[in-house]
């Protein structure tokens, strides 16, 4: 995945909450068996509807996602990271997520940032205006042209991912010999559970 | 031993930690690994592109299910009948190459143990008490009901598992679901949890693995219980877990993959020790009186939208929260319904049962003893029952559901995950009602403008008879 530490410009004001992985993506898209090209099939229901943010020019080629609570709820299909970013989004924000879609995001390059209801209708307020958004992972903010200052937390192990762009396979390959031992201490301990298949 | 009381989830979370990072994200063993033809190519892919490999090919079992017609698919002579939709046969065609390149064990269409892959690791045995159990489908918390710690995770995951058999996770909270006392006759496990994800809302359990416990629970057959858990992820949570115990001993002994002689005395010894303490505190607590608890629809869009047989479509206004007020109305003018109106007044066209949340022989035992007898209703333009899988099918027909079924108009159908999410043929068309046992209500989730109710596989078949959504109790 591509690294990541600031993502400035344009922000898309969305904001619905409990916005499903199956709004994001619909299942006809999940049947592909690459990761590209999902961006058209992105919000297709939503973008049925004339006036939809996603379709305004004045939000082409926005960097940033402005959503609700709960966001990407529902199916863990990683279609759903893949198509957003596929349209060019790099960070998303929102006062909560699912668990299975903020992991996904970040496992893509995706920077899924939580704040406050308050501070995200701040932001959807700026960004309607038509005024640019930043995110600066390395210092955990988002600021506006107005002296706007929002901090967030984020897991210190997913900001490494995201600003050196690591692979989290590679990293976990490293660590085979802990994992042997632990396979072992395991198989002296519960011998059954590692039959699996071949019983 | 002296040590800290411990919830069922940490006593599972403990036993599976490989190393814990300076950062506290700690590394965690997968003892089991369900794949399907949807979340997996691009993991395969991604393995052979690096020249990886799989650390442990026979803790992952690969089934088909999502995009497998439920038509027949082999001819009289044992032949494949082609499948019409290319991208479909690709995904299904890139599986069956992939997991014997791998070395997985692949169980195919044509297969009688072939099935949704949450009804077939249970079926089979490979899903067990104690062990972690993951999947690229978010309703892997299913085999929570047999007390693993189960849940859903993306394809780089699935590729993760694959290449090391762990993840790194950071540990869940801990959330009680406690029900008092028993729901009264008619009330199923289905809407026992429609229920809940009222009372939690489809974000409550975000972050949380639930414990699920009361008596209600201990009471319930394991087939049940996977009804529970296999729903948490609706309220939020990536887990759910049921205590194991004598009730899930006795199923699963004899399964295929279970483990066997002294082996499984050995495994039952540590499945006894799988319970929370006395004294365990959990995050999150929530306490459910299981009297107030009638058989459940859903009026909208989202798993929460959850409403008593007996009651109403409600009004936007009736929300609180000013989110909720605007999402009920767009859910409503989906659902073309009108605030006020009795659920029972509300007709349906599509009765689907079947999914990985109701498709094991229980339910459909509680289909056919509605139906026995009866037909559906002129109104009701298709009605198909989908069972969870070929062995499944078997005891169905060998007990003779499949006559109840087909008498009373419904179609019987070929395993898998069919029109709960419509990537098969089977779609619910736009503006038509569905009648539902699967999971999820979402906007276009049976097809592009279709209209989903969820409820049980009793409540589906009463359903099915009067051509609206009905109490099955009043049926009776």
């Amino acid at each position: 995945m591509d690294a990541i530490s600031r993502v400035a410009g344009r922000a898309i004001p969305f904001g619905a909450k409990n916005i499903d992985t199956d709004i994001i993506i619909s299942s006809k898209w999940l049947k592909t068996i690459t990761r590209e090209g999902l961006g058209k099939g992105a919000f297709e229901t939503i973008r049925a509807e004339p006036g939809n943010v996603f379709d305004d020019p004045a939000y082409a080629d926005a960097p940033i996602l402005i959503a609700g609570d709960n966001f990407g709820c529902g199916s863990s299909r990683e279609h759903a990271a893949w198509a957003i970013l596929d349209m060019g989004i790099r960070a998303v924000i929102a006062p909560s997520y699912s668990d299975i879609f903020s992991g996904n995001a970040v496992k893509n390059g995706i920077l899924p940032i939580v704040l406050p209801q308050e501070a995200v209708d701040r932001l959807m307020e700026v960004a309607r205006d038509g005024h640019n958004i930043d995110v600066d992972l390395e210092t955990q903010t988002v600021t506006t042209p107005f002296q706007d200052r929002f901090a967030f937390e984020i897991d210190p192990f997913r900001k490494q991912c995201l600003i050196g762009g690591l692979d989290e396979v590679a990293l976990t390959l490293e660590r085979q010999e802990a994992i042997g031992t632990y396979e072992n201490r395991r198989a002296a301990a519960q011998d059954w559970v590692a039959a699996g298949t071949n019983i | 031993m002296a040590s800290r009381p411990r919830t069922l989830y940490e006593k599972i979370w403990d036993d599976h930690v490989v190393e814990t990072r300076d950062d506290g994200t700690a590394l965690v063993y997968i003892d089991r690994h369900l794949v399907h033809e949807v979340t997996s190519p691009q993991a395969f892919e991604a393995l052979r592109l690096s020249g990886r490999t799989v650390r442990r090919p026979e803790l992952t079992l690969a089934v088909p299910d999502h995009n497998l017609p439920t038509t027949a698919r082999r001819n009289a002579t044992g032949g494949k009948i082609p499948i019409d939709d290319p991208q479909s046969a690709a995904q299904l065609a890139a599986l069956e190459m992939n997991a014997p390149e791998f070395g997985i064990r692949y169980i195919g269409d044509a297969d009688a143990e072939q099935g949704i892959v949450h009804v077939v690791g249970p079926e089979q045995g490979f899903s067990l008490p104690g062990t972690t159990i993951v999947c690229g489908d978010s309703h892997t918390a299913c085999h929570g009901g047999l007390g693993a710690l189960a849940f859903g995770i993306g394809t780089s995951e699935v590729e993760h598992v694959l290449a090391t058999q762990t993840l790194l996770l950071q540990r869940s909270k801990a959330m009680e679901v406690r029900v008092e006392g028993l729901p009264g006759p008619g009330v199923t496990a289905k809407d026992l949890i429609l229920h809940i994800i009222g009372e939690i809302g489809a974000a409550g359990g975000t972050g949380h693995v639930i414990e699920y416990r009361g008596a209600v629970f201990e009471q319930m057959s394991v087939e049940q219980r996977l009804t529970v858990c296999n729903m948490s992820i609706e309220a939020g949570a990536r887990a759910g877990l049921i205590a194991p115990d004598e009730t899930t001993f006795a199923y699963l002994k004899g399964r295929p993959m279970a483990p066997k002689g002294e082996a499984w005395d050995r495994a039952l010894a540590y499945w006894k020790t799988l319970h929370t303490d006395p004294g365990a505190e959990f995050d999150t607590s929530v306490v459910i009186d299981a009297a107030t608890i009638a058989p459940t629809v859903t009026w909208g869009t989202s798993p929460e939208d959850v409403v008593p047989i007996s009651g109403h479509v409600p009004a936007p206004e009736s929300f609180a929260d000013e989110g909720k007020r605007e999402a009920a109305a767009k859910s409503l003018d989906y659902m073309g319904l009108t605030p006020g109106t009795a659920m029972k007044d509300v007709a349906v066209e599509n009765i689907f049962i079947g999914s990985c949340t109701n498709s094991r022989i229980e339910d459909l035992r509680a289909a056919a003893a509605v139906l026995k007898g009866r037909s559906k209703a002129d109104n009701v333009r298709w009605a198909i029952v989908v069972p969870g899988s070929g062995l499944v099918k078997r005891q169905a027909e060998e007990e003779g559901l499949d006559r109840i079924f087909l008498d009373a108009g419904f179609e019987w159908r070929e395993p898998g995950c069919s029109a709960c999410l419509g990537m098969n043929p089977d779609k619910i068309p736009a503006n038509e009602r569905c009648a539902s046992t699967s999971n999820r209500n979402f906007v276009g989730r049976q097809g592009p403008g279709a209209r989903t109710h969820l409820l049980s596989p009793a409540m589906a078949a009463a359903a099915a008879v009067t051509g609206r959504l009905t109490d099955v109790r009043e049926l009776n």
